[in-house]
């Protein structure tokens, strides 16, 4: 029964997703660039197919995806072009698969990131949307597999969670494609500039850290000013990152 | 230089703060998200379905129960490929070779072509696509879907969890595990899943064994064989149980020298410690039935038949050319064949059979038809097939086994090529993969010749045994 009220939604001029049209592999001309990030196995996957109409395989098992998967979509006559990264728990380490992610929302600048999580694993999924919130201003919390957390008993007030994270909060459950139509709603409304993130930054550090990543992320800010991520950069160089002293040297993430 | 200053500030910093900065950050994140996630996140009543996941999970990674559920599930999805396969797989090929083939045999004449476009084209080429459709896609579209279901259900993290124990004490990654479990659908996808390991040590060892893992390419291999000459040393009821207790065989023996290779490899050229990672065990999820059967049909099942025709055609086209090409008064083929049948032998093996081998490096698929087609030509049997460098599938399982005796095929080269077809070298596309995800001429080259030794080695000891048993 539900299936058959959600595709007569689908197909009603009312409802937002009727201006979505998906554009497979066609990503030619994009207004806009949006990221999928996660941990592993929380379905970005199937957010990804669900928007683009393609079927980039999909499996319960973390790690399924290894490269990015690009494919497009438009939706109120922009044209969006969007990356599904690999999954990982954190952007700290030098893996492959992270480092695919990692680079991509550094050195990429997508224009919105769509940070999807577990909602029946929420804490857990945290660690990587607040270093994820560390690199990029723009982004959207796609609160998936909330069908799953339903019936885990487990209730998530995502108001008080998007005031915490300073981002649009959007509960979906992917697979039978609820919430879909609200998150592309909400990733124009970033992508266009109608909402302001405001991100929550890590705040239980010691001063003394914090004092060094602030004078550094000054003198960064100073020499390269269009640089958005400044912080993070500087959270990087403290930690001895080859790649990202690397990219100071060179200046890679100022060179477009 | 403004950038070196940036440097210089950061190394002068990162003194004043001394050791801990990674774990002080980490500290920080992880009480963070548990402010927040506690501000939000409201758990009320029992956890009904986590204890399921939990009892389930209980079972399936038992100790006890973990491997003989592990081996039960993958024979049961295998008894259903080959019982389910047979059937279409007759109708396809009745299909394919019985009407379409002599219609464009017959088309061709009518066109005039001469007899060597003919035979190149339709003995050649159209035979050889036909052969691995009528032979490849029933077992694929039973076996895939059926994988697939397992794999969104969830069982494949567990398959993994099983599994590192034994990986770990091989000196290797327990995501090998997954990679391994890909390798069985495919060994490039395999190759390619490797990415999840981190280590480049360990990530290499999964690479090198991957190959152990039978791909669908060698599944119908296996299958036919183990059907023609195990399945017929035991009553009718029985054969089917008997063959695919055959496979399975095969398949734990691969599982096993995944093992084996994998400690010789950490003891010898790639030492190192084991790394430990976190293995998130996801929750079983209802897989969405037609769903998946509909996108493991068109995604994987389809795909992998398009690469196996894309491989198939020329390949048929090169066996009609070196059986139709002479060399003085024989032809290409059965010139080597005449060369090669002496090692072969040796090892329990033909000419025949070496030479379909090296004819098959593009795709494992195109092995026993191209076997078939040899030893009609070279053992010059008469009333079957229809000339030089024509694939052919015969009416029944049991004319390919007359076919395969009268060629001197005992059951110790039954054996034996079930025991090579799991040791060779990787198809041309798996060996190109390693290239490209290890940018190495050194490891492409011990992964691709390291299985192929062993099995030369394997099947010599298995045929010196036999000679002596028997």
């Amino acid at each position: 029964m539900k299936k058959a009220v959600n595709s007569a939604c689908e197909g009603c001029d009312l409802n937002q997703a009727s201006n979505l049209k998906k554009l497979g592999i066609n990503i030619d001309n994009n207004n806009y660039v949006v990221a999928l990030a996660g941990n592993p196995n929380t379905g970005k996957s199937t957010v990804f197919n669900a928007l683009t109409g393609l079927r980039q395989h999909t499996g319960n098992w973390p790690g399924k995806t290894v490269t990015r998967a690009e494919g497009g979509y438009s939706y109120n006559e922009k044209k969006y072009k969007l990356v599904d990264l690999p999954g990982t728990y954190s952007l700290l380490s030098t893996s492959q698969d992270e480092e695919v992610a990692r680079n991509f929302i550094l050195f990429g600048k997508p224009d919105v990131t769509i940070i999807v999580v577990d909602a029946s694993r929420l804490e857990r999924n945290l660690n990587l949307v607040l270093q994820i919130l560390e690199i990029t201003d723009k982004a959207v919390l796609c609160l998936n597999l909330m069908d799953e957390a339903k019936r885990l008993d487990i209730e998530i007030d995502d108001r008080t969670l998007a005031r915490d994270l300073g981002i649009p909060v959007v509960p979906t459950s992917a697979r039978s494609k609820e919430g879909i139509p609200e998150l592309l709603n909400t990733v124009h409304q970033v992508a266009t500039g109608e909402i302001k993130c405001k991100p929550h930054r890590i705040k239980n550090v010691p001063k003394n850290i914090n004092n060094a990543i602030e004078k550094l992320s000054l003198e960064i800010q100073e020499t390269y000013p269009n640089v958005p991520n400044s912080r993070w950069i500087a959270l990087r160089l403290l930690d001895g990152d080859e790649r990202i002293i690397e990219a100071v040297k060179t200046g890679e993430f100022i060179s477009e | 230089m403004k950038t070196n200053k940036i440097l210089n500030i950061s190394n002068d910093l990162r003194w004043q703060i001394g050791e801990g900065f990674h774990d002080k950050l980490t500290e920080g994140i992880y009480s963070d998200a548990a402010t927040i996630s506690q501000n939000s996140v409201r758990k009320k009543g029992d956890k009904k379905r986590f204890r399921f996941d939990r009892s389930l999970d209980k079972i399936v990674t038992s100790k006890i129960w973990g491997f003989p559920i592990m081996i039960l599930i993958l024979s049961i999805v295998l008894w259903l490929t080959i019982i389910g396969a047979n059937y279409p797989s007759g109708l396809l090929a009745d299909l394919l070779i019985g009407q379409v083939y002599p219609w464009l045999k017959s088309i061709g004449e009518s066109l005039g072509f001469s007899w060597w476009l003919s035979g190149f084209l339709f003995d050649g080429v159209y035979l050889a696509l036909a052969w691995v459709i009528a032979v490849m896609l029933p077992p694929m579209a039973i076996f895939f879907p059926l994988f697939t279901l397992l794999e969104d259900f969830g069982y494949l993290p567990r398959v993994a969890f099983n599994l590192d124990h034994l990986l770990k004490k091989s000196g290797a990654h327990g995501k090998q595990a997954l990679t391994m479990s890909m390798g069985f659908g495919c060994n490039a996808a395999g190759v390619i899943a490797t990415r999840i390991i981190d280590s480049p040590r360990e990530r290499l060892i999964a690479i090198i064994t991957n190959n152990f893992s039978l791909c669908n390419g060698r599944w119908p291999t296996q299958i036919l064989i183990a059907s023609i000459f195990i399945g017929a040393l035991v009553p009718e009821n029985f054969a089917g149980a008997v063959s695919t207790l055959a496979v399975i065989s095969i398949a734990l023996l691969g599982i096993f020298f995944t093992f084996m290779v994998s400690l010789f490899l950490s003891k010898t050229m790639l030492k190192g410690e084991v790394s430990s990672f976190t293995l998130e065990l996801p929750p079983y999820r209802p897989p969405r039935f037609w769903k998946t059967i509909y996108t493991s049909l068109i995604d994987r099942t389809l795909i992998v038949l398009w690469r196996a025709c894309v491989f198939a055609a020329p390949a048929g086209a090169v066996i009609w050319l070196i059986s139709n090409v002479g060399i003085g008064d024989s032809n290409i083929a059965n010139w080597l064949i005449v060369h090669l049948d002496g090692f072969g032998l040796l090892i329990g093996l033909n000419g025949v059979i070496l030479l379909a081998y090296i004819v098959a490096i593009p795709a494992n698929e195109i092995v026993i038809p191209t076997i078939l087609m040899l030893t009609v030509m070279s053992a010059a049997i008469t009333g079957v097939g229809s000339g030089n460098g024509v694939m052919f599938e015969l009416e029944s399982v049991s004319a390919t086994g007359d076919i395969l005796k009268a060629g001197g095929w005992t059951l110790l080269t039954a054996i034996n090529l079930m025991l090579f077809s799991l040791l060779h070298n990787p198809c041309s596309t798996t060996i190109y993969t390693i290239y490209k995800e290890t940018k190495s001429v050194k490891w492409t080259t011990v992964a691709s010749i390291l299985p192929i030794i062993l099995g030369f080695i394997v099947c010599f000891l298995v045929a010196q045994v036999w000679r002596i048993l028997m």
